[in-house]
């Protein structure tokens, strides 16, 4: 209850900052660090090269404390015009119709040319509504992608460049490098959800939800209990129970980037985005990058694996002026050159073909090895029903369960499938609840 | 005695004084609490599009919610675990200080600085020396042949929140109690002392029985305080995992209404949370109050 009072008054003390000549434009977003610094420096370029607008980049912390602010901003009346949104709040902002000015439309009124077919089509899959619109401009995209320790697989006498191409490889070789001592656990993954859930239902075309994945509507239900999930989970357990795998913790499971930087696991799965700090963080060690593995009796040709990461929605309530700027500084986002700096800089997917073609043409692919494993992997195969991506409302607390439910099955509460179905059914009960909230 | 009393000759001026401190609590206070008991009656969608009336039915989906049950149970053995802890270790180190004659300030001073620590400062140090990987206690219990695992052992994990949301309440515990032990007359200790009995027996017999209504007074001070207090402690150490092993009710409430946008429910539940304080505040001064001796 304090909280709503208190997040308004920080909304009020953040938005009185304007009245310039230019007309200012707020974006709200959650890239900290790095990111951060760069995202700061694309609005500043934007800036400088023209004078009738001016973008504010403000960061608001995580990704769901950038959500809340921006919600309960627009409670308050004190809305950014932009704000950035993870896709696990798609769901949420797809059925906040009127809250949300849907970037065609924006672009369409403001005579700002805007066209679907120039980005990647993955990346609009996931952010276009039933009838193929884009509702939310595409900024930062990646998908998972596995990393190794090229050193620890020659230490364990591996070949250090053949990297495991599907699971049963990843268990001979962790095997192998747990019992030579090259180190003290094979495996380990970022996002136990993200990754070891909701990609590897894509990947294997097996369903994560009924009708389509939750894009035909709120009335879907999760399914992600199948026998491919069930194996999954429990080989997870069983290899952990061996030594082979460890656990990286909650949600982002940040402790298993640490555990991977100090060469005490070999193998880890994260975001593309990570690239750049792997590559940062890898002193004494070479790294390298390839596909998710899969199972082969599972499937034969893996199907391409689903995004993550954050677009761009612009918020209703501002005058028109403002949605000009926004629309102007849209334009700007999706330039070739300032989308293949800000991938080539982040290791985020490119969104845009033409800023693809663009590194490719400047040989940034050939120069940098393993950069475009996850365009390769995300544009692989004809998408299917269930590799377009996932779209569930109350998906950040859904992910939470998922996350408690694999913590159960670690330690010895729960078998994979007990597990994988109380997170089914207790996430059911949350997309009941989003139903019930948004229909009426 | 002549005792001197202030009357005021005009009426509005008591009222105009209080005004201040009355603007406070029905801004500050009443007003979210009140918004609060609206909204938990009804069901309404993020952007606050609709808002639709729906009586009791977060009430019931909590009391019929496994989650939540077991997160009332935990808080109580949190809240009963950490004042009882941070009560014993605070005694015990005003009994201490309180005998010493020249070093006393000083170690008033040192004790009194954890209060000084933020929250959640005091959660990340914990957390640093609980570290599965790098931290220097599981090092220890390694040797004791305990693994410690807080990330995927609740009962490390409670253990954990205890142990960093008790450490910062020590020193307040602390000085109430050195100055309890102060005003304990010198006239009895001394009768007692004369008398035959030793420090221990005068200190359980003497000091003990008249430190009941700082105790008292403690007791609910501390039982607040880890009931809603501790939010900072749990999201900066455990966040509330694993599967929900250290989700106590008031993290739950940000949970569900921060991060999940369920705001009804979770209104429901700060409800709930202020009416189980009412109620323990209520039983503390009703039955508690009785018993003790002033």
């Amino acid at each position: 209850m304090f909280k709503k009072l208190s997040m308004a008054a920080i909304a009020v003390a953040l938005s009185a900052t304007s009245s310039l000549a230019a007309t200012e434009v707020t974006w709200w977003h959650a890239m900290g660090g790095e990111l951060g610094k760069k995202l700061e420096e694309i609005a500043q370029k934007f800036n400088e090269s023209q004078s009738d607008y001016k973008v504010v980049p403000v960061y608001k912390g995580s990704y769901p404390e950038t959500l809340t602010a921006a919600i309960a901003a627009f409670r308050a009346g004190q809305q950014p015009a932009i704000v950035q949104v993870f896709e696990v709040g798609t769901g949420t902002m797809m059925a906040a119709k009127g809250a949300v000015y849907p970037v065609y439309k924006l672009m369409a009124d403001e005579g700002e040319p805007f066209d679907t077919k120039t980005f990647l089509s993955p990346v609009t899959g996931y952010y276009s509504d039933t009838q193929g619109n884009i509702l939310s401009l595409p900024f930062n995209s990646s998908t998972p992608i596995m990393y190794y320790n090229k050193d620890v697989f020659k230490k364990a006498g591996l070949d250090p460049e053949v990297a495991p191409k599907t699971w049963k490889e990843v268990e001979e070789f962790s095997r192998k490098i747990v019992s030579s001592g090259a180190a003290k656990c094979g495996l380990t993954s970022a996002w136990i959800t993200w990754v070891q859930t909701e990609n590897l239902s894509a990947v294997h075309d097996k369903p994560f939800g009924t009708l389509q994945n939750g894009f035909g509507g709120v009335k879907s239900e999760f399914s992600f209990n199948g026998p491919l999930q069930t194996k999954h989970w429990a080989n997870l357990k069983k290899w952990q129970d061996e030594g082979l795998f460890k656990y990286g913790g909650p949600v982002g499971g940040d402790q298993a980037a640490t555990m991977f930087y100090s060469q005490e696991c070999a193998i880890t799965m994260n975001s593309s985005a990570g690239r750049a700090g792997v590559i940062n963080n890898a002193k004494t060690f070479t790294p390298g990058f390839a596909p998710l593995p899969y199972y082969d009796d599972e499937i034969k040709e893996p199907k391409n694996s689903i995004i993550g990461g954050a677009t761009l929605w612009v918020l209703n309530g501002k005058e028109k002026a403002t949605y000009k700027g926004v629309a102007k500084f849209f334009s700007y986002l999706s330039k070739p050159e300032v989308q293949a700096d800000w991938h080539q800089f982040t290791g985020y997917l490119p969104i845009t073909n033409a800023a693809y073609d663009l590194g490719q043409k400047q040989g940034y692919y050939a120069k940098n090895p393993g950069s475009d494993i996850a365009i390769k992997q995300i544009t692989r195969g004809t998408p299917s029903e269930n590799s377009k991506g996932v779209r569930f409302g109350n998906f950040t607390q859904v992910r939470t369960i998922v996350d408690e439910e694999f913590q159960a099955l670690l330690a010895n509460k729960k078998d994979a499938k007990q597990a994988l179905d109380s997170a089914v059914q207790r996430g059911n009960a949350l997309l009941r609840e989003f139903e019930a909230a948004n229909s009426n | 005695m002549d005792t001197k009393r202030t009357t005021f000759n005009n009426r509005l001026l008591p009222y105009l004084l209080l005004a201040p401190q009355l603007a406070i609590t029905l801004v500050f206070f009443i007003w979210p609490a009140a918004q609060a008991v609206k909204s938990s009656f009804e069901r309404e969608d993020p952007f606050g599009f609709s808002t639709v009336f729906v009586g009791l039915t977060h009430y019931r989906q909590l009391f019929a919610d496994p989650n939540y049950l077991d997160a009332l149970w935990r808080t109580a053995v949190f809240a009963v675990s950490v004042t009882v802890l941070s009560m014993m270790l605070g005694l015990a180190f005003a009994a201490a200080v309180d005998r010493l004659a020249r070093s006393a300030k000083v170690y008033t001073t040192l004790l009194v600085w954890p209060y000084a620590v933020a929250p959640v400062v005091a959660g990340v140090l914990w957390w640093f020396l609980f570290n599965t990987s790098t931290g220097l206690l599981p090092f220890f219990l390694e040797r004791l042949g305990i693994r410690w695992d807080h990330d995927l052992n609740g009962t490390h994990a409670m253990i954990l929140i205890i142990i960093a949301a008790a450490w910062k309440q020590i020193s307040y515990n602390f000085l109430f109690f050195l100055a309890g032990l102060q005003s304990v007359p010198q006239s009895l200790i001394e009768a007692a002392a004369i008398d035959g009995s030793g420090p221990v027996r005068r200190f359980f017999t003497i000091s003990l029985p008249l430190l009941s209504p700082t105790t008292f007074f403690l007791f609910i001070i501390n039982v607040n305080y880890t009931m809603f207090d501790t939010f900072p402690i749990v999201d900066a150490t455990t966040g509330g995992g694993p599967a929900q092993a250290t989700t106590t009710l008031v993290y739950k409430v940000y949970q569900d209404g921060y991060v999940g946008l369920n705001i009804g429910s979770s209104s429901a539940q700060s409800v709930l949370l202020m009416l189980i304080v009412m109620l323990l505040t209520f039983v503390q001064f009703r039955f508690v109050e009785r018993r003790v001796q002033y």
